[in-house]
């Protein structure tokens, strides 16, 4: 792992003017993805993890834009690039797969047509060449015949075989960093696994920094390093996925992991977190979380939402759950 | 205790064929789903019997024929004795009708976005003529929300409200037998756990059955009595929960067990199962898991294996024991 992370998020901040007043989708989100990690980014609908993953990759429908923070890629700033110089860094640097393989294709070219054109246009190989690369790019993501397939239509492969497709063209120019936005949701649990297996294992061979952006725990803790958890536009908790998830320290992670059923709970009542996210026009005062947090206290809800940094860079709590809970940070 | 519903040899075939003209004109044959395969199980009252199955094994299918949505090709349903594809007897019909019920996956689909939600929870008794006074907010109270909400429309709802709003509504005919399909999959999992625990919650005061479609393995665990799961339309194994968790004897239901993701299995290395689901219009001989199954002989793809019962299992392999 090299000193310079692959991708460095600082301080970022997402703002959506509205006519009722500005939102904030993504607020003050900093972390950093090495070579050949895969950072997982969960969270419930709403929380931000697809807008922080277009921001990086500077997809953001207007009238979202990034107002503050910063966003590196190998060191070098990429949040203030425009049009052609972001054009050409966006496959080249930078691969997208997102979650419904089936409108990330387009319908009226051959899966090769699309394969070498993003060649083309990034590698300066010749035509030649770049369809070689193109049948060896699907070749490693396990379709079989390429050859044969690369002339079939995105419609002539099942809904598997085409986000294999999409991975193959976010990995063709040789990228550095793949965001992948939910990219097994619209699968079924068999291709699923498949579709884990690959992504682990390119991101090993390939030494390729992942975000990971989905909403399954079960995909996460399979696939991921470290885990970012998102809650209403912040960083709820951020840290290796064994520890995020068996010893969670903020209580928004212990909730969502007490509410997801798992095998060995049997029959027994699930616990659940009352109510549900607020709106991003709508945000309680203090910490977010707090109306539907067990262990709110006075400050949680006075205080402006409390950063990572309150709690060792870990949990964004005052009062983060584990060893220490009884001690207030910062007091 | 008596089974509640009945499914019986139950075949449901789609005629997915090109128009008349273009298959006189490019020679095409009649294309022919089989979307349920001579599929039989029986659900017991006051329990939860739950079907999975990954996308085209059939699962939405056998419920909406078992509400009488879609009628069988072959086979019959029995819901409390009845069959509502054949009875000639209307005031039988009309009276499981009310007993059964149907909550369905998206909550933003299945409201009618012009309705009040008072008039969208009594519309089930309101066809029928009955008495709606006061009963939408007393299912309103039932289900979680507030009486107040009636007079709202369903966009001033969340995804898990409007869910409620379903099951209320669901609730309105006062049913015995309420058929969930995939009633979660479209909620972030703090507001699924709230939807289920409501759901526990109805089925103990009000004695429901469920009849539960899902593809979600640690969902149906946690709510299933006995689970039968599907696989291109046919039933290949059904078993008790803890039986069939603890020891799954279809290669395909192992097969799905190992590839599920699991919250305890960090950085596990699965070993991906193969293959894809097969086309439904052109099955593959004998069983139809047999290009993918590890376990597979000659006999599989020649002959298709029938139900066998293994202890409180029954199985549809050649080869499981």
């Amino acid at each position: 792992m090299t000193d310079t992370p692959v991708l460095s998020v600082r301080n970022l901040v997402v703002e959506i003017p509205t006519r009722r007043g500005i939102l904030r989708p993504v607020d003050n989100v900093s972390y950093d993805i090495h070579a050949g990690e895969i950072l997982g980014v969960v969270g419930e609908s709403g929380a931000g993890k697809s807008m922080t993953g277009n921001a990086v990759i500077g997809l953001l429908d207007r009238p979202a834009r990034i107002t503050s923070g910063e966003i590196l890629l190998s060191g070098q700033p990429i949040h203030n690039l425009k049009g052609e110089a972001l054009r050409r860094l966006r496959g080249k640097k930078m691969g997208m797969i997102f979650q419904d393989p089936l409108t990330s294709l387009n319908p009226l070219l051959t899966v090769g047509d699309q394969l070498t054109e993003t060649i083309l246009e990034h590698l300066g190989v010749s035509q030649q060449q770049a369809r070689e690369r193109a049948i060896a790019a699907l070749e490693e993501v396990g379709i079989p015949a390429a050859r044969s397939r690369i002339d079939s239509y995105p419609h002539e492969f099942s809904g598997g075989m085409r986000q294999r497709v999409v991975i193959a063209l976010a990995l063709c120019a040789e990228p550095d960093l793949v965001i992948a936005d939910e990219p097994t949701t619209a699968l079924d649990v068999s291709v699923q696994a498949q579709i884990v297996a690959l992504l682990k294992r390119l991101c090993r061979e390939r030494g390729v920094a992942v975000m990971l952006v989905t909403h399954d725990m079960g995909v996460i803790a399979e696939a991921a390093d470290r885990v970012a958890v998102m809650y209403a536009g912040r960083l709820a908790e951020l840290g290796p996925v064994r520890e995020v998830l068996t010893a969670a320290r903020h209580p928004y992670t212990s909730g969502l992991m007490a509410s997801t059923p798992l095998a060995s709970q049997g029959h027994e009542r699930l616990r659940q977190i009352p109510g549900a996210m607020p709106r991003l026009g709508n945000l309680p005062d203090g910490c977010a979380f707090h109306p539907r947090c067990d262990y709110a206290q006075d400050r949680c809800r006075r205080d402006p939402g409390p950063t990572l940094e309150t709690c060792d860079g870990r949990a964004a709590c005052w009062f983060p759950l584990g060893a220490e809970r009884k001690q207030e940070v910062g007091a | 205790m008596s089974a509640l519903i009945k499914v019986d040899h139950l075949t449901r075939v789609f005629d997915v064929s090109k128009p008349w003209l273009n298959r006189v004109i490019e020679r095409l044959p009649r294309a022919l789903l089989t979307a349920v395969s001579d599929v039989s199980f029986e659900i017991e009252e006051n329990s939860v019997y739950a079907l999975v199955g990954e996308s085209g094994s059939g699962k939405s299918t056998i419920g909406k024929i078992v509400v009488g949505l879609v009628p069988p090709s072959e086979g019959a349903v029995e819901v409390e004795g009845v069959d509502l594809a054949t009875e000639t007897d209307a005031a039988r019909v009309e009276a499981v009708r009310a007993d059964i019920q149907m909550i369905f996956q998206d909550p933003y689909a299945s409201l009618n976005p012009r309705w009040r939600v008072r008039d969208i929870i009594a519309e089930p008794v309101a066809a029928k003529g009955g008495d709606t006074r006061g009963l939408a907010e007393k299912l309103l109270e039932q289900v979680g929300l507030s009486a107040r909400d009636a007079d709202k429309y369903p966009h001033e709802f969340s995804g898990g409200q409007r869910q409620r709003i379903c099951i209320a509504r669901a609730l309105a005919s006062g049913p015995k037998i309420i058929v969930c399909d995939e009633p979660t999959s479209a909620l972030d999992v703090s507001v699924q756990a709230q939807v289920l625990n409501l759901m526990s919650d109805l089925r103990e005061e009000l004695g429901l059955t469920y009849l539960f479609i899902s593809h979600d393995l640690t969902v149906v665990h946690h709510m299933a009595d006995r689970i039968g799961v599907l696989y291109l339309g046919r039933l290949v194994e059904e078993a008790p929960r803890d039986r069939l968790f603890d020891d799954p004897k279809h290669p395909y239901t192992r097969m799905l067990f190992d590839a599920a993701p699991r919250m305890d299995a960090f950085g596990r290395e699965v070993d991906p199962p193969k293959g894809e689901i097969p086309d439904a219009i052109n099955p593959p001989s004998g069983c139809a898991f047999h290009p993918r199954c590890p376990l597979a002989i000659d006999r599989c793809s020649r002959e298709r294996p029938e139900m066998r019962r293994i202890g409180d299992t029954r199985v549809a392999c050649h080869v499981a024991e």
